[in-house]
């Protein structure tokens, strides 16, 4: 019989983001798994009250909560102890949170610090003869896991986009308020701001229902003998602009910058796909000038419907690894989607 | 700038272009001819080494060493290739390097080996690692040597580190949504792990390998053995999913089809 604690934190706002009501999915999911077990939330932040009452309905026994100004900025040591009260106060044994970037950083300390183990990027749950049973990726999502532990507690990040967030109604209930002695060292890390990588440009937009990528050849010279990559820019941020697509870039065109070639000046790291760069969940993925080497489609294990256009009849994406490729000029195909995107 | 001592957290992950296929053996679930395979430094981890290496470049009196967690044999090879690029100490693990160990337990083990160096000063001490590994790939071996090690101030997905006159650090963490997360600290210790940095790969650089490895084959002799048991961890199954595709290649339509028919497939729900 296990006690699950669901942990998130509220946003600035208030309310719950939609990776926070993904993992409760997950936690009552696993509850229902195992016979006997208890559901219990956990949420941290500067005021937790708006959000417990609007997952008050879920089903859950208890409801604690970690409130405070130091507990509202993202910051490792006062995160991490925020999670470890809710899970004293809880005596969870199976600790379930959403794999945001505020609980990565800091929810496998807390495993540390009670003992416990924490198995992140969960994309699946199911019982095995009463055991809890998960899933997750291993090498580079190149290969898939089933798991099971006998330590507890048993943290487990869950990764977004694996589950239905929860919706449910509002209902009020009793919040326990969990209090948390903050040594003085647990806040020398101040919190500054947030920053996009460029101004007045967002390009990465985790719930675009298209991935549209961008390989190196957009930099390459053309039959004319040219580059074009002022062209290239004008036409991709067109298109993005116009689908609300969320950039994805291979490797090698992201690495161009550092060598001094023609790059595309709206492009970072934070675009890169594949084995050193991200692995995002989209509906449908356009590669257009990228060769789909192993590499980068290994960041496209969780696109569904795949379609490239490249100029080589013989690249990655033909041998298997997309639905459909055009063999086409990438600049006369985009230039064409753009102007029949803006006659609507 | 004051100084540092810089401890990066490194292994050996196989080449991203090899074929991977797992198998179950007495212990667990491994690769097949995972000897054998030609294997390189975990990349988050070389970009973490690389910005190591470049910090201690501009903070004279600072100082880089390299904790790798690996069979020596295999570390062996790979060091001959990252000796070449940027100065370092390394001390090294005789032990498992494979995605199907715990962090938990290569954790204590790194924290472990970091805590017996010689000379290191912690008032001085930044802990660098990949954010993920590219095998096991769980994003949480970094924080658990820091919770060993007793440093609260711990950074992921870090891109950018930049120090201040008064030593104090400004950091930039990967958030959600394509944003950065902008952070200040007063200054060591702290533990970063970095994602890609802002670094190219540094050349190789023939006189700073021969310096690496006069202490690097030393090192790998001293190797401590390393056992990791998975304890309370088992696997069920490991298996690659079939994800080839009956790819249909288009290749006589003008591009104004091919337009009209990625544009059709868009606004298909």
């Amino acid at each position: 019989m296990e006690t699950i604690l669901l942990l998130a934190h509220v946003e600035a706002d208030g309310s719950l983001a939609k990776p926070a009501l993904e993992a409760l999915t997950a936690a009552r999911t696993i509850r229902h798994y195992l016979a006997g077990s208890s559901l219990v939330v956990g949420l941290s932040g500067a005021d937790v009250g708006d959000a417990v009452r609007w997952i008050g309905s879920c089903g859950a026994a208890r409801f604690l909560g970690v409130s405070g100004p130091a507990f509202a900025e993202p910051r490792y040591a006062t995160d991490a102890a925020a999670a470890e009260a809710l899970a004293r106060a809880s005596g969870a044994t199976l600790v379930i949170a959403p794999a945001t970037s505020r609980w990565s950083r800091c929810l496998p300390g807390v495993a540390q610090r009670l003992n416990g183990r924490i198995d992140t990027h969960i994309t699946g749950a199911m019982a095995t003869e009463g055991q809890l049973t998960v899933s997750r990726w291993y090498y580079r999502q190149r290969m898939e896991a089933l798991l099971q532990r006998t330590q507890r507690p048993w943290f487990l990040a869950i990764d977004m986009g694996c589950h239905e967030p929860w919706a449910g109604g509002s209902v009020p209930v009793a919040l326990e308020s969990v209090a948390v002695d903050l040594p003085e060292s647990a806040t020398r890390t101040r919190f500054l701001d947030f920053r996009a990588p460029q101004a007045g440009e967002q390009t990465i937009r985790p719930d675009a229902g298209l991935l549209f990528v961008t390989g190196a050849g957009w930099t390459k010279k053309q039959p004319d003998g040219k580059t074009h990559a002022e062209e290239a820019a004008a036409l991709i941020l067109d298109f993005l602009r116009k689908t609300q697509a969320s950039l994805g870039s291979s490797k090698s065109l992201v690495d161009l910058g550092g060598e001094g070639q023609a790059v595309l000046p709206f492009l970072s790291h934070l675009n890169q796909v594949g084995q050193t760069g991200s692995t995002p969940r989209h509906p449908k993925g356009l590669a257009t000038c990228c060769h789909g080497e192993e590499p980068h489609v290994v960041g496209w294990r969780f696109i569904t419907e795949r379609r490239a256009v490249n100029l080589d009849p013989n690249c990655g994406w033909a041998r298997g690894k997309a639905d459909v490729l055009y063999v086409a000029d990438a600049f006369e195909v985009m230039r064409k989607v753009n102007e029949m995107l803006a006659a609507g | 700038m004051q100084s540092f001592h810089i401890v990066v957290c490194g292994s050996i992950v196989p080449d991203p272009l090899q074929t991977l296929e797992p198998i179950a053996g007495p212990a667990g679930p491994s690769l097949k001819n995972e000897m054998m395979l030609p294997a390189v430094l975990d990349p988050w981890a070389a970009h973490a080494l690389y910005e190591a290496a470049n910090l201690a470049k501009k903070a004279a009196g600072s100082k880089v060493w390299l904790v790798s967690l690996g069979p020596k044999a295999k570390l062996q090879q790979v060091m001959m290739t990252v000796a070449q690029k940027v100065p370092f100490e390394l001390v090294a693990l005789d032990g498992p390097a494979g995605g199907f160990t715990d962090s938990y337990e290569v954790a204590a083990a790194l924290a472990e080996a970091i805590q017996g160096i010689a000379g290191v000063d912690r008032s001085r001490l930044l802990v660098f690692g990949g954010w993920e590994s590219a095998s096991r790939g769980s994003g949480s071996t970094m924080q658990m040597v820091g919770e060993r090690l007793g440093i609260l101030d711990q950074f992921q997905g870090v891109d950018e580190l930049t120090v201040a006159g008064d030593g104090s650090l400004r950091i930039l963490e990967r958030v959600e949504g394509g944003k950065h997360q902008v952070s200040a600290c007063p200054g060591p210790p702290a533990v970063l792990g970095w994602a890609t940095g802002n670094l190219p790969e540094p050349p190789n650089n023939p006189q700073v390998g021969m310096a690496n490895m006069r202490a690097i084959m030393p090192a790998l002799q001293r190797a401590k053995p390393v056992k990791l048991v998975l304890e309370g961890l088992s696997f069920g199954s490991v298996k690659v999913p079939s994800q080839r595709r009956e790819t249909r290649i288009v290749k006589d339509l003008s591009a104004e089809d091919v337009a009209r028919e990625i544009l059709a497939w868009i606004r298909t729900q």
